[in-house]
């Protein structure tokens, strides 16, 4: 593997270098999609099996990105809702409670919650400049969790998902585009649907994209009219999202007219549904372009009243220091460790001052004798439980647990399970029973955890095949021993395990 | 100059340490603030008392009172150590530290985004949590830019997280994050800019004015002398030994756009 390696880095350098580094990305982002899939099957609190976790995450990644409008996208509660009827439609029998519940997995899994920067992290090695192997980190989201001025925080889908989404990869945009434009009008006369929906679909996500590029412009024109090229990227920008439009509107009043028709005239009823759906999506991607369009037409009046608004600025007085351009951006592009120094110097001489508490005796003294600050403004008080005493006891007496670690103790050779009931009747009418519920606890008992505990001695039994003839309890005769836990020596106790782990599992309890 | 001078002296540092009191509102302030200016002895006696406090007078005047500084080591002195201090983890207190010194560093450069405007004393800028983001999130993304167009890889080694540009660090830090309670969570990056920024206004920085957009502040002329007199300065001569820095025009270079989807 190596040496085919060295082999192609040999001859195609760099160029093949990059391909892959972007392709091995591509495959990255697809990552936490798989990740859910295999994951599944260890959640404690269903057995999520027959969720196709993968298909929800993708869903859940469509249902964002639609939502996504010119200001806001669509909150968690929204999102989950929309998943529910997909997710019960995979698993009907199952409560609704659990749908909701997977919902939000899947919706979790994908912004990432639980860790600091809700994102993925993908290693990934590349040949460096000196042609030596480095591992390089590439971090990506899914789902971006953003607040709205009023403090709301709402869910967007990251632009590599939206590429993974589309399947777009390293491809322009505009070009696609106009494929999909021919591949939509063969659909149509070929009367393929399906394919014409996924077109569809695609023509509503470029038309998200334009808008969501023409709202960052315009709010960087409000910040400062100066920070956007007004005079060629802008334009550019407009007149490709202008001829979007007008050839999507074309396009898709031609589909809608020509579906609407196939709809009423179809008989199958799979068509028939299959028709409508389009014809919703259509309709859809309509209203969404005339929105786009409103806010191409009003874009070049925004940038006349905010040019006009920031005109009074004085002249140049004196040159100090470009706090933007020469300090700020500077430190974010050394690394981590350069940049501590200078944004700490520039933290202690900005802060200003603080001044420490000093107490005289006097006030020292009231100080430590004030009493603790209430804390009602934070929790309100706290109601004193009332405690009834518990009714339940235990079945098992302090004697019972006595005399059974007694009975386990009397020999150091592993004893079989029927000889220590015999022993157990003989003593108390209950004893038989714990003794047996001890045993079956032990088998295949955490060695691991009992030594993390510290616990000097643990309960082991094994299974050796022998079945248990006794006139209360049925299973197997299993072979039980105290072990003596030696804290020091680790293997011992992992071998133990491991041996009590390979034997088959039994049933041994009250018949 | 005798005791009565000195007790005079030091009464207008003891202003200058309390940063929301200002001359306009105190008639004993304007008072010393006034006989600071006529008076070059009393002036030298005021700088000898903050030199012996540890403290370093950078401008005194009627709008913002005394202005100071700490100078290192002095009792006065606000350690980022204990700003920063939240950070649970060892290795990721320098992540944090820088972090929040951006956040500083992105609120000063907000407040004034032309050199002309920290120069101009009769300026009075404006922040706002959400802009501050935006601010460095734009700053992450020209670096961006900057780097794709640098045709080489450059994503951070996997197992030297200290080599990893800063910018990087910020672009992954979610800016807001759903909790259970529906407040801010404290390491999102709005977050931690909500904190910088009512730090300021205790400090006597800023002052609030809403809670649009985040919460809105507006200057003091106190902040815009501290960041000119000293804290630019410094930021700038650890970045000219660090040689990152270029010497600029007077126009500013806060620049924003083109696009990220397309």
């Amino acid at each position: 593997m190596r040496a085919v390696r060295e082999d192609v880095t040999e001859h195609h350098g760099a160029a093949v270098d990059g391909a892959l580094s972007r392709r091995l990305k591509a495959l990255a982002c697809t990552a936490p999609l798989h990740d859910l899939d295999a994951r599944k099957a260890k959640l404690d609190w269903a057995d999520a099996s027959v969720y196709q976790m993968a298909e929800i995450a993708l869903h859940t990644i469509d249902q964002v990105t639609v939502a996504m409008d010119f200001d806001t996208g669509a909150d968690h509660e929204q999102i989950v809702q929309r998943l529910l009827p997909f997710i019960a439609a995979q698993a009907p029998q199952r409560p609704p409670a659990e749908h909701e519940r997977v919902a939000r997995w899947v919706l979790d899994n994908l912004i990432n919650v639980g860790s600091v920067e809700r994102g993925f992290r993908h290693v990934y090695g590349a040949v460096g400049a000196d042609g030596s192997y480095q591992r390089r980190a590439f971090d990506f989201k899914l789902l971006v969790e953003l607040a709205t001025p009023a403090g709301e925080v709402y869910l967007r889908a990251s632009d590599e998902a939206i590429n993974v989404l589309v399947g777009a990869l390293d491809t322009d945009v505009e070009s696609a585009q106009v494929a999909a434009e021919v591949k939509l009008e063969n659909l149509i006369t070929r009367g393929r649907l399906a394919e014409a929906k996924l077109a569809a679909e695609q023509a509503r996500y470029r038309t998200v994209q334009y808008g969501e590029t023409l709202r960052s412009m315009l709010e960087a024109t409000r910040r400062d009219v100066r920070t956007v090229d007004w005079e060629e990227a802008i334009p550019q920008l407009l007149d490709s999202a202008l001829e979007h439009i007008e050839s999507r509107f074309r396009a898709e009043n031609a589909i809608l007219r020509n579906i609407t028709a196939a709809r009423d005239e179809a008989d199958d009823p799979d068509h028939k549904k299959r028709a409508a759906e389009l014809v919703e999506i259509v309709s859809d991607c309509i209203t969404r372009h005339t929105q786009l369009q409103a806010r191409l037409q009003a874009a070049g009046a925004t940038f006349r009243a905010e040019q006009d608004r920031q005109e009074f600025s004085g002249p140049a007085r004196r040159g100090g220091v470009d706090l933007f351009g020469q300090l700020l951006v500077p430190a974010l592009g050394v690394p981590v460790r350069d940049a501590v120094a200078p944004v700490e110097e520039y933290f202690t001489a900005a802060s200003g001052t603080s001044v420490p508490a000093a107490a005289t005796l006097p006030s020292l003294v009231s100080m430590l004798l004030r009493p603790a600050p209430e804390r009602e403004k934070v929790v309100g008080e706290i109601p004193d439980p009332e405690l009834t005493p518990s009714d339940q006891r235990g079945r098992f007496t302090d004697r019972h647990w006595e005399l059974a670690d007694e009975l386990f103790t009397r020999h150091e050779a592993p004893r079989r399970l029927s000889e220590l009931l015999e022993e157990a009747r003989a003593v108390d009418d209950e004893l038989p029973l714990l003794v047996a519920l001890r045993a079956t606890h032990s088998y295949g008992a955490d060695v691991a955890t009992a030594l993390r505990q510290g616990s000097g001695a643990a309960l082991l039994a094994v299974d050796d095949g022998t079945p248990l003839r006794d006139s209360r309890f049925g299973g197997s005769d299993l072979l039980v021993a105290m072990v003596a836990l030696d804290s020091g020596s680790d293997g011992a106790g992992e071998e133990a395990e491991h041996a009590v782990a390979a034997d088959a599992a039994t049933v041994a309890g009250p018949e | 100059m005798g005791a009565a001078d000195a007790e005079a002296a030091a009464r207008l540092i003891a202003y200058g340490l309390r940063p929301k009191q200002v001359p306009a509102r105190d008639a004993g302030y304007s008072d010393l603030v006034r006989r600071y200016h006529a008076d070059s002895q009393f002036k030298q006696l005021a700088h000898a008392v903050a030199a012996g406090l540890g403290l370093l007078v950078l401008e005194v005047n009627q709008q913002a009172g005394a202005v100071l500084a700490a100078t290192d080591e002095s009792v006065f002195e606000i350690k980022m150590d204990n700003y920063a201090r939240q950070s649970k983890i060892r290795e990721r207190r320098e992540t944090e530290k820088v972090l929040h010194g951006v956040i500083h560093l992105a609120t000063a450069a907000l407040a004034f985004p032309r050199p002309d405007d920290l120069a101009n004393d009769t300026y009075v800028g404006r922040v706002s949590v959400e802009q501050v983001d935006s601010v460095v999130r734009e700053a992450c993304r020209i670096l961006d830019e900057r780097a794709a167009q640098a045709d080489e890889n450059d994503d951070p080694l996997s197992d030297a997280p200290e080599l990893e540009q800063a910018w990087r660090v910020y672009a992954r830090r979610p800016a807001a994050a759903a909790t259970k309670d529906g407040r801010l969570a404290p390491d999102t990056t709005r977050g931690m800019i909500s904190r910088a920024l009512r730090f300021l206004a205790e400090q006597g920085f800023l002052v609030h004015i809403n809670s649009d957009r985040g919460g809105t502040y507006r200057t003091t002329p106190r902040y815009q002398i501290q960041v000119r007199e000293l804290a630019a300065d410094r930021a700038f001569s650890e970045l000219l030994d660090l040689d990152v820095v270029a010497v600029a025009d007077d126009v500013g270079t806060l620049r924003a756009a083109s696009s990220e989807t397309l």
